[in-house]
């Protein structure tokens, strides 16, 4: 927290300014900004529908917002193809796993590593020096997040078929490889039971202190957001409701409502 | 980008995986040397026109080898391959008959050719997937074999007639050290160095970042495009490889047949050559050769059982290897594999 607290004086490492998104005549998001500091974990909650993960795809560049910007150390991301936003340092994971199905845990993390090497077909198919160094590399940094995410007894087995938690945990060492300085995380918690929560917490608060990794988590479930993160954003309809420390944002009359409804109604 | 420290655990990953795979890959590389041992020696004892048979069948699973890449490393569906053929046999025909280029420079000319070729056919290409790219990539192979009828082209192509080529006869140093080989012997081990090159090469491309690239795609592409991966450069250069590899087996087979024309490219040969994709086990390169294997050989047995019925025969064996090994070649070694595991571990 105060690590956090500290960085509040510095450029924010990532800005939403404003952004707005529309789809035919629905507005998804409306004018939402926040800053995101080095070494946060900011939560994004709010209900169904909320635009939660409209924000997100707008920051993995799935979605184009239709007004504002976003800023990473400063430079619009908004430019960018979808695939090369991973070398500018922003990992994900997906709501319900997205890995390469019938390919290993290993080659999944190796995966990580694509926007952090560059060899081309050629080189690969005569195994070039060049492509040798690289896989070296590639291997070494893959067998240390292995190790890190206690994956080793699975490194070899198809993805397709592991328990979804040890899937989720290949998820996230895959994110991991490409070494980035944010890590967003789509509901990662969604799919676990309570105890597998709570590791999932503690797993998540170590990788942003070991790591040095901002953690953007959207998330549904209260309980773990409230514990870990350090600046919680809720949205409902589109819009930004309140900001703040997590027991700020708790306590906010517009949260309230929008999560257990007014006493009008 | 690595420091020391990192490679400990990085090396005792990787040694528990090997240990893990060891018996497997035993298995493996014992079956590759046999296999490899097999089509080195089988010819020097079979009379020529067998010889040429097993060079077909060499062509062919280089053909697979290319089909296997796009369908099983990119999931992408192609029934055009036969067009890429003709179009790498079209090259080593006109440069050996009309330029007189030496016979083994038509090679890398066709595959470049067919790669260039393959490579922006895959452009349009990317806005379709599935079913839709396999019917897209047929209306390529029945309008090839007309494309070649062409008056216009007629000069280089020879329409409709096509071109005969002169067979390579074994190069001279051969005869000067005293071995005597036939034109058919000398082809098949040329096929063989150029297909086990192919083969090499391909397993090295699949196991890299770029392979591992291609096969994200066929996973899980907003996954891919995610992890930084160019989704359509990686498709189009998946399109382009294959179409390289399977020009060079055109041109290999317009060399070993001595003759090309345009009803030897029809969509008859695109429909094999999925067919023998199937058969070998998609995604899974030695399965290449089981499937060259059935496309060159069944078709043959099937006709000395009943010559009125080799087509119902031909039907019948395939139901039959669908029905029981649905992955085909594949699926067997795996069975295989897995017996002689139990074996091992029970004596």
């Amino acid at each position: 927290m105060a690590q956090a607290q500290l960085a509040q004086g510095q450029a924010p490492l990532l800005a939403v300014n404003d952004v707005s998104v529309v789809f035919g005549g629905i507005i998804a998001l409306n004018g939402v900004s926040f800053d995101m500091h080095k070494g946060q974990i900011l939560g994004l909650i709010g209900p169904n529908g909320a635009g939660k993960t409209t924000l997100f795809n707008c920051l993995s560049r799935l979605y184009q917002p239709s007004k504002g910007d976003i800023l990473m150390e400063g430079s619009s991301i908004l430019t960018r193809p979808v695939h090369r936003i991973a070398e500018i340092g922003i990992g994900r994971t997906f709501q319900n796993v997205s890995l390469f199905q019938n390919m290993s845990v290993i080659d999944n993390v190796r995966i990580g590593m694509h926007s952090h090497t560059t060899t081309d077909v050629v080189s690969d198919s005569l195994q070039l020096p060049a492509v040798r160094r690289t896989e070296a590399a590639i291997n070494a940094r893959v067998g240390e997040i292995i190790d890190y995410l206690d994956l080793n007894d699975v490194a070899a087995r198809v993805v397709a078929g592991l328990p979804f938690g040890t899937q989720k945990r290949v998820e996230l060492a895959r994110a991991l490889a490409a070494e980035p300085k944010i890590l967003l995380l789509d509901e990662p918690a969604g799919g676990l039971n309570h105890e597998e929560v709570y590791v999932l917490g503690d797993m998540i608060k170590r990788i942003r202190t070991d790591r040095n990794i901002t953690v953007l988590l959207v998330e549904h479930h209260m309980g773990l957001v409230m514990s870990i993160a350090d600046h919680v954003v809720a949205l409902n309809f589109g819009r930004k409701l309140a900001e703040g420390t997590p027991a700020q944002v708790q306590q906010d009359p517009d949260v309230i409502k929008a999560y257990l409804g007014s006493k009008e109604s | 980008m690595t420091t020391a420290h990192e490679t400990a655990p990085a090396a005792t990953a990787s040694k528990k995986a090997a240990a893990a795979a060891a018996p497997s890959m035993n298995i493996a590389r014992v079956a590759s040397l046999i296999t490899l041992a097999l089509l080195l020696l089988v010819p020097l004892f079979l009379k020529n026109f067998y010889i040429f048979q097993m060079t077909q069948w060499l062509i062919y699973a280089i053909a697979l080898l290319a089909l296997n890449i796009l369908t099983g490393g990119s999931g992408q569906f192609s029934l055009g391959q036969s067009a890429f053929y003709a179009v790498g046999a079209y090259t080593a025909a006109v440069m050996m008959e009309i330029l007189g280029v030496n016979y083994a420079l038509t090679l890398p000319v066709a595959g470049l050719i067919c790669f260039v070729f393959g490579f922006l056919f895959g452009l349009p290409a990317l806005r379709l997937s599935g079913v839709y790219l396999a019917l897209a990539t047929f209306a390529l192979a029945v309008a090839m074999p007309q494309v070649l009828k062409l008056h216009f082209f007629e000069s280089w192509t020879g329409g409709v007639q096509g071109l005969v080529i002169i067979k390579p006869d074994p190069p001279e140093f051969l005869k000067t050290i005293g071995l005597k080989v036939s034109q058919d012997m000398w082809l098949y081990y040329f096929t063989l160095v150029v297909g086990i090159g192919i083969y090499i090469a391909s397993v090295n491309l699949l196991a890299s970042r770029s392979g591992r690239a291609m096969m994200a795609i066929r996973d899980n592409q907003i996954a891919a495009s995610a992890m930084g991966i160019d989704v359509p450069l990686y498709k189009t250069l998946a399109f382009g490889i294959s179409a390289g590899i399977t020009g060079v087996a055109g041109a290999l087979g317009a060399i070993a047949v001595a003759f090309v024309a345009p009803d030897s490219y029809t969509i008859q040969l695109a429909i094999a050559l999925f067919l023998g994709m199937v058969i070998g086990g998609v995604g899974w390169l030695p399965g290449s050769l089981a499937g060259a294997a059935f496309i060159v050989f069944v078709p043959n047995i099937a006709e000395s059982i009943s010559k009125g019925l080799s087509g119902a025969i031909f039907g019948i064996i395939l139901i039959v290897i669908i029905f029981l090994v649905p992955h085909g070649a594949r699926q067997v070694a795996y069975m295989a594999q897995h017996l002689i595991g139990k074996i091992g571990k029970s004596s």
